[in-house]
């Protein structure tokens, strides 16, 4: 298997699945987000409980950090790779005529979604890290009520960030548009349900960032 | 006895091949190993040659000039390949494969060869099977078969319209398993340019490495050549732009006979020339002919008319159209065979009545064909007095089944849809049955120099039956060379390797060396092209699909002419330490400006019409036969081989006479 | 009509070489790309410079030499087609062509516009093959039925060509479909099954090694592939290499 992991092909699956990982944990990150929307109770409960878990504390949340490392790591390594792939560019390339924008830019796509991760973990990820598990406070109170959805409303009072948010999902939702179904020809599912996965994916790419900038631009107008 | 010796074994033919395989010499493994084999020419014949001796034992150095062995021209090949295989239960069998070769040949076969090409075919099918060749299956899951023009049984195996693609990928396959064996030191992109014989023996060749322009000696016991035919010498025919006689002329020059040149394969389904640009011809699958009806106009009016674009062919009612093939041969009709298809063609635009701007082309209409299964698929269905669009609809739509990648290819290169107008189809020069001499071992003349499939003349007489080149390649390479070879190299366990600074590699190399550095140096003013576009154009006019004593007199001697031209005015550019294409086309072409003369001397010589090869002279003056080919088996029933002396016209000619033992010699009828 | 055209002139392969500007006249819309390119070649001839090499062969499109990148496109603008079956009315009258050689690092320049393709040869030799003998003795072919479907499947994968256009145009440089469309056709085969393992190993091993670029999935090379090859075929290679790599 050692050499599984040298070769073209299974760093391609690799990456194919940690990219089903962070699709899978996206999707999760949507559906309790858009409780803020609906109820900001559920929302605190259940941020708590994810914030609080140990199984998710301890076992998942590493695998997380691992898979968005993995992918941005083996991202940029296999891009280097590619590259010196041609050593001489052509003079002229005509790349929209076989091939997708997205698809031929995910390189670009990612490196903008790593720089907005990098905010958003700036945002919420460190300031939860730092309440938890350096001053201590596993309570996930304060002022003696949870304070997630309020820390949520309050970071989206400045239109700047609401502005950085919403571009940054649009590149999520270009990465994914290829991102998706690429995941699935990596791992060699090209068979009859190719084509209703492929709608699916396209609807996945645009509806969850879209969700996301939709629950972004609510807490920045209804605060 | 003339000093060809066919080496034919004694006995019964069915018996021959075995009988003679069971007393051969063979060569102990651990001898094998002490011995290089050069193959030229990696297609079909060589590759599977070459694939085959490297599993036997035998050191191989195979040589090609494209980059790779996947792209010899045997790759172009669509219809398929024969085998007596009889799957289909319709009463093929060895004898009924032998007796229609040798019968489609006309007569000019050697029974003997002919029969082992049959007996073995059989087992070229489960040969490429098992090396996974994708042929077509049915829903049993069993290999499908064809049907193809000028026999009576379902015989060829096919894989879509790329069988030959197919079949030189499978002995590709088989060549690169030895390769990475280190059975086979493959040479790409390197060309033979002589042949070196030592105490009478083929020992080696000198070859140039096509990238660096370095002149390299290779030896070995024996050589094999592999190179295909000479279509080129017409510069324009459906070979490949590569495609040469060099190496089976520079053997001729060092000893080995040449075969019947004269016998070349006249295709007559080809998507016409459009200009003179023109630099190769697209052959478009003879199966076309199954369901096309040929014609061209009655009347000259309309004939004018069509070229100035002032009518177009399906304004023409069925009157005013000639089916001149069904006129002339009410028996098969579009189905005569290919020399026959393009002798009529060609008298129809000589009369004038060719339908483009050059004067060369017919109509080759599927219009009949597209209603009658119109029809058959209303009835199919239900649909009663179903209109004529909705026949057109359903015909269509069978046709595009049948034929839909020519139709569409046929699209690409002259833009006109061929479902709505009648295709133009003109003949072109395809195969050349004419090669080196050998006998029934395959080898040449001279001792231990071997040839093999198209570039030798062995099994198809005056005219090859279709889906028949790819089995006689596969036939060679497979499973004759490689049983004929150890016989002669069982002498050889003894010799060991064979030095390459003797004086006769020595000399060898000085004589290449001097006709590059002579083509490099030539300040001619011509190019290379320009020669051989004249060369080609001769051989079309005079030498082409209808000869006659005049212009084969002529033809000789313009080809000189144009030879001493080209020796003084022609022009190669670049440097000799390069890759150059020019100065490859330069060598190639001086090659078919020699054979282009004994060409036309060969078929001056043979004063009858056989096969590929049609002299005026010689035609039926009466009966229902009147005006078609007259064989005469009286004075012209042997092999034409030619022995070198300098001059092509000063060529010898001995004669190998052909006897027919377990065939009766009859005249083609197709009337 | 009169066309400009920018080549890729590279004297060998230690050359730097560049785009040259030539002009030709009078092209008719009937002729082929490569006839176009005669047409140059002789004029080069006529005034004494040198023609441009570019590699071609059977002029029909199955050989697989010709390769040509035209205005930024493997075989050009035309669909399903190779250079040498790409015809002139493709173009307008005073149209630009720019005419680069295949690009990528696995496939040098040898001149001009002719690359080095061995490294298909050697994926090729590392395992693109059934190993069987020759004999006469080989089982009957009709002794394993095979389904219609698969064998119109192998059938669709070994059309293949290897002519490199898949390489030319992807932008990472990958030779997954042409290396896929081999091995898929063995794999869709009984008489694949024996080395299936090995085979997909050694030939993507050999392929790594050769340098060429990863599979990103942009489709590129199908788009552009003269003979139609599918995308299926390198996702059946990703299962068979997963496969293979499962059981050792």
């Amino acid at each position: 298997m050692s050499g599984f992991f040298k070769s073209s092909i299974g760093r391609k699956v690799t990456m194919a699945l940690s990219a089903f990982f962070l699709m899978f944990f996206l999707l999760q990150h949507f559906a309790i987000n858009i409780l803020s929307v609906f109820s900001p109770d559920t929302f605190n409960e259940v941020s708590h409980f994810m914030g609080t878990n140990p199984l998710i504390q301890y076992a998942l949340q590493p695998v997380l950090l691992f898979g968005v490392i993995y992918h941005f790591v083996m991202g940029f390594i296999l891009e280097f790779k590619n590259r010196s792939a041609r050593v001489v560019s052509y003079a002229k390339n005509n790349g929209g005529a076989n091939s997708t924008w997205v698809s031929r830019n995910m390189i670009y796509s990612g490196l903008f979604i790593l720089i907005f991760l990098i905010i958003h973990f700036m945002d919420f990820w460190i300031p939860e890290i730092n309440t938890k598990y350096i001053v201590g406070d596993m309570s996930g109170l304060h002022n003696g009520s949870f304070r997630y959805f309020h820390e949520l409303q309050e970071k989206f009072v400045p239109i700047w960030r609401v502005a950085l948010y919403c571009l940054g999902f649009v590149f999520l939702a270009l990465h994914l548009l290829h991102g998706f179904n690429s995941a699935f020809q990596s791992v060699g599912a090209n068979n009859k349900y190719t084509n209703g996965l492929k709608g699916f994916g396209k609807a996945y790419a645009i509806l969850i960032p879209l969700g996301f900038i939709v629950i972004a631009l609510f807490h920045h107008f209804n605060h | 006895m003339s000093v060809l010796d066919s080496k034919i074994p004694a006995g019964p033919i069915k018996d021959k091949w075995t009988s003679y395989k069971d007393k051969i010499n063979l060569v102990n493994p651990a001898n094998k190993r002490n011995i290089d084999v050069i193959v030229v020419g990696t297609g079909l014949a060589g590759g599977s040659a070459a694939a085959t001796l490297a599993e036997l034992g035998y050191n191989v150095k195979a040589f090609a000039y494209q980059d790779s062995p996947r792209r010899a021209h045997s790759i172009a090949a669509q219809g398929g390949i024969n085998a007596a295989k009889n799957y289909q239960g319709d009463g093929d069998s060895t004898y009924r494969l032998f007796y229609d070769t040798v019968k489609g040949g006309d007569y000019r076969s050697r029974e003997a060869n002919v029969y082992r090409l049959a007996e073995v075919s059989a087992n070229i099918i489960d040969q490429c099977v098992a090396q996974g060749v994708p042929f077509a299956r049915d829903y049993g899951g069993l290999l499908d078969n064809r049907s193809f023009g000028g026999v009576l049984v379902s015989r060829t195996f096919y894989a879509k319209g790329q069988t030959g693609q197919q079949l030189l990928l499978g002995a590709y396959s088989a060549m690169n398993r030895q390769i990475a064996r280190g059975k086979i030191e493959m040479h790409n992109r390197h060309e033979m340019l002589d042949v070196v014989k030592i105490d009478g023996k083929a020992r080696g060749i000198i070859a140039r490495n096509l990238v660096t322009g370095e002149i390299e000696r290779h030896s070995a016991h024996a050589v094999v050549i592999a190179t295909g035919g000479y279509g080129n010498v017409y510069f324009l025919s459906t070979n490949a732009m590569g495609s040469n006689v060099t190496a089976a002329w520079k053997i001729h020059k060092k000893g080995a006979f040449f075969a019947n040149p004269c016998y070349t394969q006249i295709h007559p389904t080809c998507i016409p020339r459009s200009g003179d640009y023109q630099s190769k011809l697209t052959l478009m699958s003879e199966s076309l002919r199954n369901d096309g009806r040929i014609w061209v106009p009655k009347n000259m009016e309309d004939v004018m008319a069509i070229r100035e674009g002032r009518k177009k062919p399906t304004d023409l009612s069925e009157d005013e159209r000639d089916y001149y093939l069904e006129r002339r041969y009410p028996a098969f009709g579009n189905l005569v065979p290919r020399d026959v298809a393009s002798r009529a063609a060609k008298e129809r635009c000589d009369a004038g009545y060719g339908v483009n701007a050059t004067g060369e082309a017919v109509y080759l209409d599927f219009a009949s064909a597209i209603e009658r299964y119109g029809k058959e698929q209303a009835k199919i269905q239900g649909i009663n007095n179903p209109s004529a669009a909705k026949v057109y609809e359903l015909g269509q739509a069978i046709v595009e089944a049948k034929y839909g990648n020519l139709f569409q290819m046929y699209e690409k290169i002259v833009d006109e849809n061929p479902y709505k107008t009648p295709m133009m189809i003109y003949p072109a020069t395809h195969y050349t049955m004419g090669g080196v001499w050998v006998d029934y071992n395959l080898m040449t003349t001279v001792p231990g120099l071997y040839c093999i499939g198209e570039a030798n003349f062995s099994d198809h007489g005056a005219n090859r039956l279709g889906a028949s080149a790819l089995m006689q390649g596969l036939a060679d390479g497979y499973f004759v060379l490689p049983y004929t070879i150890g016989d002669y190299l069982s002498d050889d366990i003894r010799t060991g390797k064979i030095p390459t600074d003797s004086p006769e590699f020595d000399q060898a190399e000085k004589e290449v060396k001097e006709k590059i550095d002579f083509f490099i140096n030539n300040n001619g003013t011509k190019s290379v092209d320009h020669f051989h576009k004249r060369l080609g154009k001769v051989m079309w006019d005079k030498v082409g699909m209808a000869r006659n004593e005049k212009g084969l007199k002529e033809a000789m001697a313009e080809i000189k002419a144009i030879r001493e031209e080209f020796w003084k005015e022609v022009k190669v550019p670049g440097t000799a330490n390069e890759l150059n294409p020019e100065l490859e086309k330069a060598g190639r072409v001086a090659d078919f400006l020699e054979l282009g003369e004994l060409f036309a001397k060969d078929a001056l010589t043979r004063n009858e019409s056989c096969g590929g090869h049609f002299r005026e002279e010689s035609v039926e003056l009466d009966g229902e036969q009147k005006g078609e080919a007259k064989r005469n088996d009286q004075d012209y029933a042997y092999v034409s081989a030619w022995e070198y002396k300098g001059e092509p016209a000063d060529a010898v000619l001995h004669k190998e006479e052909l006897e027919f033992n377990d065939i009766e010699l009859k005249q083609r009828s197709y009337k | 009509m009169n066309l400009t055209l920018k080549i890729w002139r590279q004297k060998d392969a230690n050359d730097k070489g560049k785009m040259v500007d030539y002009k030709v006249t009078d092209i008719s819309e009937h002729m082929s790309f490569l006839e176009m390119m005669d047409v140059l070649n002789e004029q080069l001839v006529a005034s004494g410079d040198e023609p441009v090499a570019f590699d071609h062969d059977c002029r029909e499109g199955i050989c697989g030499m010709c390769s040509m990148y035209i205005n930024g496109e493997a075989h050009g603008p035309d669909r399903g087609v190779t250079t040498c079956q790409l015809h002139m009315r493709m173009f307008k009258d005073g149209d630009t062509i720019t005419i680069e050689p295949w690009r990528a690092k696995a496939f040098p320049v040898i001149k001009d516009l002719v690359v080095d393709r061995t490294s298909f040869e050697r994926i090729q030799q590392a395992g693109g093959y059934i190993s069987v003998n020759t004999s006469g003795n080989t089982q009957d072919a009709n002794a394993i039925p095979i389904s219609k479907v698969a064998a119109d499947e192998a059938m669709d994968a070994a059309t293949c060509i290897g002519c490199g256009a898949c390489v030319a145009s992807c932008k990472n440089s990958s030779a997954m479909l042409f290396v896929g469309a081999k091995v898929s056709q063995y794999a869709l085969l009984p008489q694949g099954q024996v080395e299936a393992v090995e085979r997909v190993q050694n030939m993507v091993a050999q392929m790594d090694l050769e340098g060429f670029g990863n599979c990103t999935n942009t489709g590129a090379c199908e788009v552009e592939c003269p003979k139609g090859i599918s995308l299926e075929n390198i996702a059946r290679m990703n299962r068979e290499f997963l496969r293979a790599s499962l059981k050792g």
